[in-house]
C-alpha cells in the first residue's frame, strides 16, 4: 500500500499500520449511516483497499441492497475491476437481492453462513477473508424480521474472525432503530464492533463543499504485540465522481 | 474497592450459604465491562494460584469472547499456560453455540491445538438448554477440584448473550442453582445493561450479592445532535469512567462505594475518586445550583429591611397615617402619639374615616383587594 494513497479514513481505520500485513484482520468494522448521509462509500473504499494486490484478503460480499453491476460500476470508477477480481477468485459475490430465507424457521441464515464458511476454510493459510454485509437492516428483513437470527448469524461470522483472522465489514442504518424504545440490534452491533464509523450530515445543514461528516471510533485492540489505545476522530468528506475527499473541519473554505 | 470485590470472591461462601455473586454492568456510553471482567478474572485467578482463595479452580463460560482471547489475556499477564489445565477450564459456548458448524460437512475445520499451548476447553453445541449448561459447568468444575468438598468458581463472560438464547427465568434459575451449589465458591458475570429491560437487570441484581456498575465519567449533554460537540465528552469517556459498587451484606446492610478507573496501555487501573463531582452527596437536599436555605447572616439582613410603605423615620416610632390630617400638622397641634394604636378622638363632628389597626400583627399593607367584601 503506497503511503501517498492513504487518506484520513484509512488512517482512522488503522490501515497505516505498517507492522501488520492486513491491519483489519480479526476486526469488525461497523458503518452506521442515516437517510440524509449514506455511508456506502466507506464500504466501497474498504473494498477497494481489500482488493489491492498487496492485501492478502479475499472478499466475500453479501449483497442485500444492490446488484453486482452497481458495485462493479462504482469500483471501476475508483480504479478496481470487480469482474476481473471475481474471475481471480479474490471476490466472491453472494447475491441476496431476491433471496429471502427459504423457510420461516429460525435457521434460515444457516445456508448463507455455510457458503461463507466454505470460502473461508478453503483458503490458504496466509490468506484471510473479509466479509462485507450490505446491509444489516436488509439482512434483518431476509431473516423475517428477527434480530435474534441476525445476531446469531453475525456471531458465527465473528467466530470466523477469531479462528481464521477474517474481518467483518457491515453497513447499518442507524436511524431505522432510533425511535424504538430499546434499539437492541444496533446497540448489540456497537458492542460487537471494533471500529465504528458513523456517517452523519453536518449539524449546520447542507453545504455544497461538504457532504457530511464521519466519526471513527477505533477501539483498543489486544493482540500478541500489545494494545493500541482507543482513538476517536472526526472529519468531513466530499463525495466526488471518482474519489472521496476527506478533510478536517475548517480546513476547506 | 475493586480489591474488596476480589477479596469477597476470594473468601468465597460460608457453609450452608449462597456463594457470593458479582454482576458487572456496563452500557454503550462506557463499554468497559470486559476490561473490568478480565481484571477481576485475573485477580481471582492469581488468588487461586497463590492458594489464598477458597476455590481451587475456575470454570470460564465464554459466550462473547473466543478461547484465544483468554489465552492471550493469561499470556499477557504472565501466567504459565502449560500448567493451567489444573485450575482453569473453559466451557466454550462461543465457537458453536447453536451447532451450525456441526451441521456443515467440512467438520474438523477447527484444529485441535496441543494442550501445552492452549487452555483446556470443552465446547457446548446447544446453549439453549440451560439444564445441560448447568450440569456441564458442575461437571467441569468437579473435573478440576475432584468430588470432595473442595470448591471452585465460575465466571460467565456475557449473560447478555445467554439471554438471547434462553428466557430470563431459566437463566436466573441457572444462576441461582449455581449459587446454591455446595461446591461453588463464588461466581461473577458480565451484563450489558442497556440491552435489556429494567426488569431483567433487576432480577440479576437480586441474585447477586455485589453489583458493580460502570458509568461514563461525564454524561454528554442531551439535545445536542451534532457529534462534534460531544467529541470532548466521548474522548474523556474513552479513557476513564466511574465504577460504582454495591455490596449487600448478609444482614441486609447495603454499602455503596464509588471509584474511578483509567483505561491504560497495560490494562485497567482503579483510583479513588479525584474529581469533586464524584463525591456522593449524603445530604437530603437535592443538589441544585442555588441555595434553598438562608444562612444566619442572610436571615438577620432580611429582618432589617425596612419596607417602603412603613414609616422610614430615623428612630421615630412607626406611625400609620390615619387620614385625618398630615402627620406634621398633628405633631404641631397635639402631643405626638406614642404608638401605632390611635386613641379615637372624641371630636368627631367633621366627616372622616377612622381606621384602627387591629393589632401590630396586621400587615400595614397587603395584596388583598380592599373591596373584596363588597357585594356588587
Amino acid at each position: 500500500m503506497e503511503h501517498r494513497a492513504l487518506n484520513l479514513l484509512d488512517e482512522a481505520l488503522g490501515l497505516d499500520d505498517k507492522a501488520k500485513v492486513w491491519p483489519l484482520g480479526g476486526r469488525v468494522v461497523l458503518v452506521e449511516d442515516c437517510v440524509e448521509t449514506t455511508g456506502s462509500f466507506v464500504l466501497h473504499q474498504v473494498l477497494k483497499r481489500c482488493l489491492t494486490p498487496q492485501s492478502p484478503s479475499v472478499v466475500v460480499f453479501v449483497a442485500f441492497s444492490q446488484p453486482f453491476s452497481n458495485y462493479d460500476r462504482i469500483l471501476r470508477k475508483l480504479g478496481c475491476n470487480l469482474a476481473a477480481q471475481r474471475d481471480n477468485r479474490r471476490f466472491v459475490f453472494i447475491d441476496m437481492l431476491m433471496l429471502q430465507c427459504p423457510d420461516a424457521c429460525e435457521d434460515g441464515l444457516v445456508p448463507l453462513y455455510e457458503k461463507i464458511e466454505k470460502v473461508t476454510c478453503g483458503l490458504a493459510k496466509e490468506k484471510a477473508t473479509t466479509i462485507f454485509i450490505d446491509d444489516i437492516s436488509l439482512l434483518e428483513v431476509a431473516a423475517n424480521g428477527s434480530s435474534n437470527n441476525v445476531l446469531d448469524f453475525l456471531h458465527y461470522c465473528l467466530t470466523l474472525t477469531s479462528e481464521h483472522g477474517c474481518s467483518l465489514v457491515a453497513l447499518n442504518h442507524e436511524d431505522i432503530y432510533l425511535n424504538t424504545e430499546r434499539p437492541t440490534l444496533s446497540l448489540q452491533l456497537e458492542y460487537l464492533a471494533d471500529i465504528l464509523v458513523k456517517a452523519e450530515p453536518l449539524a449546520t445543514g447542507l453545504a455544497t463543499d461538504v457532504h457530511g461528516q464521519l466519526t471513527v471510533l477505533n477501539k483498543e485492540t489486544w493482540d500478541g504485540q500489545g494494545s493500541s489505545r482507543n482513538r476517536i476522530c472526526n472529519f468531513h468528506f466530499k463525495v466526488k465522481e471518482n474519489s472521496v475527499e476527506y478533510f478536517y473541519p475548517g480546513s476547506r473554505a | 474497592m475493586a480489591e474488596s470485590i476480589c477479596r469477597a470472591l476470594r473468601d468465597g461462601a460460608l457453609e450452608g450459604e449462597h456463594a457470593p455473586a458479582l454482576t458487572i454492568m456496563d452500557s454503550i456510553a462506557s463499554p468497559f465491562g470486559l476490561h473490568v471482567f478480565s481484571h477481576i478474572l485475573f485477580q481471582h485467578l492469581s488468588h487461586i494460584l497463590e492458594g489464598k482463595s477458597q476455590s481451587r479452580g475456575l470454570v470460564i463460560v465464554t459466550f462473547s469472547k473466543s478461547h484465544s482471547f483468554y489465552l492471550e489475556l493469561l499470556k499477557r499477564k504472565g501466567v504459565n499456560v502449560a500448567s493451567s489445565h489444573k485450575w482453569i477450564h473453559i466451557l466454550d459456548c462461543y465457537s458453536d453455540p447453536l451447532g451450525w458448524k456441526d451441521r456443515t460437512s467440512n467438520a474438523g475445520n477447527i484444529a485441535n491445538l496441543p494442550l501445552n499451548t492452549s487452555l483446556s476447553s470443552t465446547s457446548c453445541k446447544n446453549v439453549r438448554d440451560s439444564d445441560k449448561l448447568f450440569s456441564s459447568i458442575i461437571e467441569l468444575g468437579k473435573g478440576l477440584v475432584g468430588q470432595s468438598k473442595v470448591r471452585f468458581s465460575v465466571a460467565i463472560d456475557s449473560v447478555s448473550e445467554m439471554l438471547r438464547y434462553a428466557s430470563i427465568s431459566s437463566i436466573s434459575g441457572l444462576l441461582s442453582d449455581l449459587r446454591s451449589h455446595d461446591q461453588i465458591s463464588s461466581l461473577f458475570w458480565l451484563l450489558h445493561s442497556d440491552l435489556h429491560e429494567n426488569r431483567i437487570t433487576s432480577v440479576l441484581e437480586y441474585i447477586s450479592s455485589m453489583v458493580s456498575r460502570i458509568e461514563p465519567i461525564k454524561q454528554s449533554p442531551d439535545g445536542q445532535k451534532g457529534i462534534l460537540e460531544n467529541m470532548s465528552f466521548l474522548e474523556q469517556n474513552l479513557r476513564k469512567g466511574k465504577f460504582n459498587i454495591r455490596f449487600k451484606r448478609r444482614n441486609g446492610r447495603v454499602r455503596v462505594m464509588c471509584e474511578e478507573f483509567n483505561i491504560e496501555h497495560s490494562g485497567i487501573s482503579f483510583t479513588s475518586i479525584s474529581s469533586e463531582d464524584g463525591i456522593i452527596n449524603h445530604g437530603f437536599l437535592p443538589k441544585v445550583q442555588f441555595n434553598l436555605q438562608l444562612s444566619e447572616k442572610e436571615r438577620t439582613d432580611r429582618a432589617n429591611v425596612v419596607l417602603p410603605f412603613e414609616h422610614q423615620g430615623n428612630g421615630q416610632p412607626i406611625q400609620i397615617y390615619d387620614g385625618r390630617r398630615s402627620l406634621i400638622e398633628r405633631e404641631n397641634e397635639e402631643e405626638p402619639i406614642s404608638s401605632g394604636n390611635l386613641q379615637p378622638t372624641v371630636d368627631s363632628g367633621k366627616g372622616e374615616i377612622i381606621y384602627f389597626r387591629d393589632s401590630d400583627d396586621e400587615m400595614p399593607d397587603s395584596d388583598e383587594d380592599p373591596d373584596d367584601d363588597l357585594d356588587i
